[in-house]
């Protein structure tokens, strides 16, 4: 189909359009992160600093509390990430390939928790996380992250097992492999992939997340840096923290970003796989 | 290469169906026998049992005469070429071809001159390098074989290896099948549901039906002298035309007209208990324009019916023939009820007959013909056993 | 005759026509042995099924069931945590607590307007944005990388990204109102922005689902209807949306309850106050604030009746269409 010119320049400006739209409000927080603190609130809002200056980046990394921040992020996450991994493979090897009763209800199950409120948890556990001294530790916000993000994982995991050629087991084994070499050498290369995507999805989840990271620390020791963030306080009582929360968000913001490059193709799929079979 | 023999092999799933029911079997050294049925007959089963992939309920399964039942498909070193090629996807043809050959352990240059011997033969040698997805379908096809060659193994098993192929590629294919299974002289047991297939390809040919051998014969045999109902409709395209008949005491009685008995059919019949109805089975092949025939030299029977619909092959018509009177239905009925789900055969309705015709012949469709038909390729069948009684 | 033992896949008598006539019954006779070794491998398959499955339920179990039950429980009873000495039973007081108090019912009006509209408004602009990332003849890749990024990023900082914008002297955007206009301080204004910022933030997830459902729709059914005479828009509505309804109701259904949480532009956009407060917020400041457990804990349950109630009517609607449904592909 021959294309017109103008045809051309309409899409391009639609997309051209659809691109800013997402980008634009990302840029800004760049732009404001590398004003100097004497010009926001001065240079009338403008997306484009008028001295670019690593002073806000400066600030953040001088003191301890966001590094120590940063680190709980990916500790909390990595942990809750691979927990959740590893438990939702099982269940989701269990869902594709085997028979039990009980399937369905293990799949109602994990899309009632998907769509948990969170904030109904909230008050129980913090009594409860309280009461058995993990308030406030790594362990506390571990424990509510995996269990969001299972569903998340056993949905998109099931969804990818579903697509293994699994008969290449058979095959494996009429060229001689035993179970182990079959699963080693043939499934676990071909399933490697899905694991990736869905570890990258639940650990996007973990990142993210606010509200149990508010609620169930109380101290710099396990807070993450959402939550670190929120809790910004000014070099002195005047001055708005603001360069410094910019500067921040984007210090968190890389992680994702990079992911987003990397993996788009992916995350596209373990996003969108299973959803439309519905 | 091996002998395989199978000693009143069955196989029950768990949720209590048959698939395979008592399946006796001998496989010669070097021998090509080709599994054939509709699809649900117990074919690929039976395939899976002998390769391992899954249990056997009961009987044995023998190769060179050692008890297999309970090896593990990896010690039985036989080979199979799977319906969708099974490649891994993940390495290249090289290493799909070396794979079974790593996890035997061989040494990196016994590896590189069996893949690349392999791969000449199949005249994969450019392709070396590539991934499956980058290959075409015949290409796939002939990894999928190279990794059965490669390893020697005493037999090979192929599950439909080339019904995802187009015809004529599957033709090529066929022709460099037989070629490669001659020449390795490979102990081979072969599952297709196409019956064309089978006659061209197999030494000999085992026609299944609903988890029970039906016949095992060459490709001759099963034409010739099919043992019911079921092979001759599912051996010969198109399918072996069955009309209702009556047997009056040296004669049998059908829509086409009556029948002499030969002596042979008569002493056939009469050492059975059989009633009077019966089906006779007539190929498409025993008939001829009457126009076409010396009536002198040929003797046989005519009659006339009408044209309805006419089809050229090239070489041959075909010519689907409406006849007037159908009569006793019944045994036909049910005859044709067994038939049909074996899906063997086109559906065609009771007083329809199916002819080969010569090219040369004048019929036109909605006119009458005058047809010719050969007496002695008449085969009658027991109605209710489905036995061929003639035979 | 009697029926014949089922054969795989063939649906008719087994032994009317291949069976000699004389075979006999193999349901009967040597199959006992048989049965309870094929069971044994049904259990085992039962048994591994449940064994993998069992950590992922122990602990989806642990975390929600067991609190939302300890939560109805501490509802149930007076529990403040500045008087610990004065907790005690006191029945459904803290639920009249709660539903005679004017913050609930404005905390749910706020989070039922914020719900219905951003989700509203995504479904419009996610279906334009997945059309146009469909039909678009050039740069599909780059578009979707480029809105994958608001997905991805990190809610808080998506608030702030937006609250900056919006501050009087500091943001691009508010550099383009009336001068001395603070909207993120006036209780419409502020819902319409946080509304806006929940629409920015995840309309590209709704964009991508739709996208996934546009690809089911096959092109020749399309360009069927358009030999049959159908316009663009009669193309839409009557082939491509009911074919991709599936894929649009899962996404309502994921959007809606995730909107119906809305806890974290709220908190950082204007803090919950001049009335812009959702109920993730109010239980919040309840048990933060207020420290009040059992006030809290009544309003967990009431959030998580609401979130049922949705779910429910959701799944009504969906019929067998449920998804998950799809997951249940084992057999």
């Amino acid at each position: 189909m021959a294309i017109s010119s103008r045809q051309k320049a309409g899409w391009s400006a639609l997309n051209v359009l659809v691109i800013l739209w997402a980008l634009f409000p990302v840029w800004w927080i760049v732009a404001l992160s590398f004003k100097a603190p004497a010009d926001i609130g001065t240079d009338g809002g403008s997306p484009w600093p008028t001295d670019w200056t690593l002073q806000n980046y400066a600030a953040i990394f001088t003191t301890t509390d966001f590094i120590r921040a940063l680190v709980n992020s990916i500790g909390i996450a990595a942990i809750a990430t691979a927990i959740a991994v590893v438990l939702a493979t099982m269940a989701a090897y269990a869902i594709t390939r085997l028979r039990f009763p009980g399937k369905r209800a293990l799949i109602g199950l994990s899309l009632l928790i998907a769509m948990f409120p969170q904030i109904s948890l909230v008050s129980p556990l913090f009594d409860i996380e309280r009461g058995i001294g993990i308030f406030d530790t790594w362990i506390g916000l571990i424990v509510p992250y995996t269990t969001f993000s299972l569903p998340l994982a056993i949905y998109i995991l099931s969804a990818f097992f579903r697509e293994i050629p699994w008969e290449l087991e058979k095959a494996a084994k009429m060229d001689g492999a035993t179970p182990f070499q079959a699963f080693r050498r043939v499934i676990a290369p071909l399933a490697a992939p899905a694991i990736v995507t869905t570890a990258i999805l639940v650990f996007i989840f973990c990142w993210n997340d606010f509200l149990f990271a508010i609620s169930l620390t109380s101290t710099p020791r396990a807070r993450t840096a959402p939550a670190a963030i929120a809790f910004f306080t000014g070099s002195s009582q005047f001055e708005q923290p603001i360069g410094s929360i910019a500067a921040a968000a984007v210090v968190i913001t890389i992680p994702i970003v990079i992911f987003v490059l990397f993996f788009q193709r992916r995350i596209i799929s373990g996003l969108t796989s299973g959803a439309v079979k519905g | 290469m091996a002998e395989l023999v199978l000693d009143g092999v069955t196989k029950r799933y768990p949720d209590g169906a048959l698939a395979v029911y008592r399946m006796n079997l001998e496989v010669g050294d070097g021998e090509f026998v080709i599994l054939v049925g509709p699809s649900g007959c117990g074919k690929t089963t039976t395939l899976n049992m002998i390769a391992g992939l899954e249990d056997i309920t009961d009987g044995e399964l023998r190769i060179d005469g050692e008890v297999v039942n309970d090896k593990a498909p990896k010690d039985r070193d036989i080979a199979m070429v799977f319906q969708n090629y099974a490649l891994y996807p993940h390495l290249t043809v090289r290493d799909n071809l070396a794979f079974p050959l790593t996890l035997a352990k061989a040494s990196p240059d016994v590896i590189r001159e069996k893949v690349e011997g392999a791969a000449r033969v199949l005249e994969l040698t450019e392709h070396l390098e590539r991934k499956p997805s980058q290959l075409s379908g015949g290409q796939r096809q002939r990894v999928a074989m190279g990794r059965a060659i490669v390893r020697d193994p005493k037999a090979f098993l192929m599950d439909e290896p080339l019904s995802n192929l187009d015809a004529k590629l599957r033709m090529q294919m066929r022709t460099q099948l037989s070629r490669i299974q001659k020449r390795l002289d490979a102990t081979t047991v072969y599952v297709t549901h196409d019956q064309t297939e089978a006659m061209t390809l197999g030494d000999r040919v085992v026609v299944m039906r609903a988890g029970h051998v039906q016949q095992i014969g060459t490709p001759r045999e099963l034409y010739d002298s099919p043992t019911n109902f079921f092979v001759a409709g599912f051996i010969g395209s198109p399918a072996m035309n069955f009309l209702p008949a009556t047997i009056e005491t040296d004669r049998l009685r059908t829509p086409i007209g009556d029948v002499r008995l030969t002596d042979a059919q008569r002493s056939a019949l009469e050492s059975r208990d059989v009633g009077r109805e019966v089906v006779a089975g007539l190929r498409p092949e025993a008939f001829e324009d009457a126009a076409l025939v010396d009536a002198s030299r040929a003797p046989g029977g005519t009659f006339t019916a009408t044209v309805d619909i006419l089809e050229s092959t090239g070489p041959d018509v075909h010519a689907y023939l409406e006849l007037e009177d159908a009569r006793g239905g019944q045994a036909l009925l049910e005859a044709q009820g067994a038939e049909h789900d074996g899906n063997a055969a086109d559906f065609r309705s009771r007083n329809q007959v199916v002819v080969r015709l010569d090219p040369e012949t004048q019929a036109r469709e909605g006119h009458p013909l005058k047809v010719w038909f050969d007496p002695r390729k008449l085969y009658i069948f027991d109605p209710r056993s489905t036995e061929n009684l003639v035979a | 005759m009697s029926p014949g033992p089922e054969v795989r896949d063939v649906t008719r008598d087994a032994a009317s026509a291949g069976a000699p006539p004389s075979s006999p019954d193999v349901t009967e006779g040597s199959t006992d042995p048989l049965q309870r070794r094929r069971s044994d491998a049904a259990r085992a398959e039962r048994r591994l099924g449940w064994a993998l499955c069992a950590p992922a339920v122990i602990v989806m179990l642990a975390v929600t069931a067991y609190p939302i039950g300890y939560a109805v429980y501490l509802s149930l009873r007076r529990s403040d945590l500045r008087f610990p000495d004065a907790a005690r039973f006191i029945g459904l007081d803290n639920y009249v607590t709660v539903l005679t108090s004017a913050y609930w019912w404005d905390a749910l009006a706020v989070t039922a307007l914020i719900t219905i509209a951003s989700v509203a408004i995504e479904l419009v602009l996610g279906m334009t944005l997945a059309l146009v990332m469909h039909r678009t003849i050039w740069g599909r890749g780059t578009v979707r990388t480029a809105i994958l990024v608001p997905y991805g990023l990190v809610t808080v900082v998506a608030a702030f990204s937006w609250e900056y914008a919006w501050t009087p002297d500091i943001g691009y955007l508010a550099a383009l109102l009336p001068a001395g206009s603070a909207p993120l301080t006036e209780t419409w204004q502020a819902i319409g922005l946080i509304i806006l910022a929940e629409v920015w933030k995840t309309t590209p997830f709704m964009a991508l689902l739709l996208l996934a459902g546009l690809a089911l729709v096959p092109e020749e059914l399309l360009q069927a209807a358009k030999i049959d005479g159908a316009s663009a828009w009669k193309r839409f509505t009557k082939v491509t949306l009911p074919l991709m309804m599936p894929a649009v109701l899962v996404a309502l259904l994921f959007r809606t309850l995730d909107a119906f949480r809305v806890f974290d532009s709220i908190y950082i956009m204007t803090g919950g106050s001049q009335g812009t407060g959702s109920v993730s917020i109010l239980g919040y400041n309840n048990l933060f604030t207020a420290l009040n457990l059992g006030v809290g804990s009544a309003i967990s349950v009431l959030v998580f009746i609401c979130a049922a109630i949705i779910a429910f009517s959701f799944i009504k609607l969906f019929g067998t269409a449920a998804p998950g449904s799809a997951l249940d592909g084992g057999n």
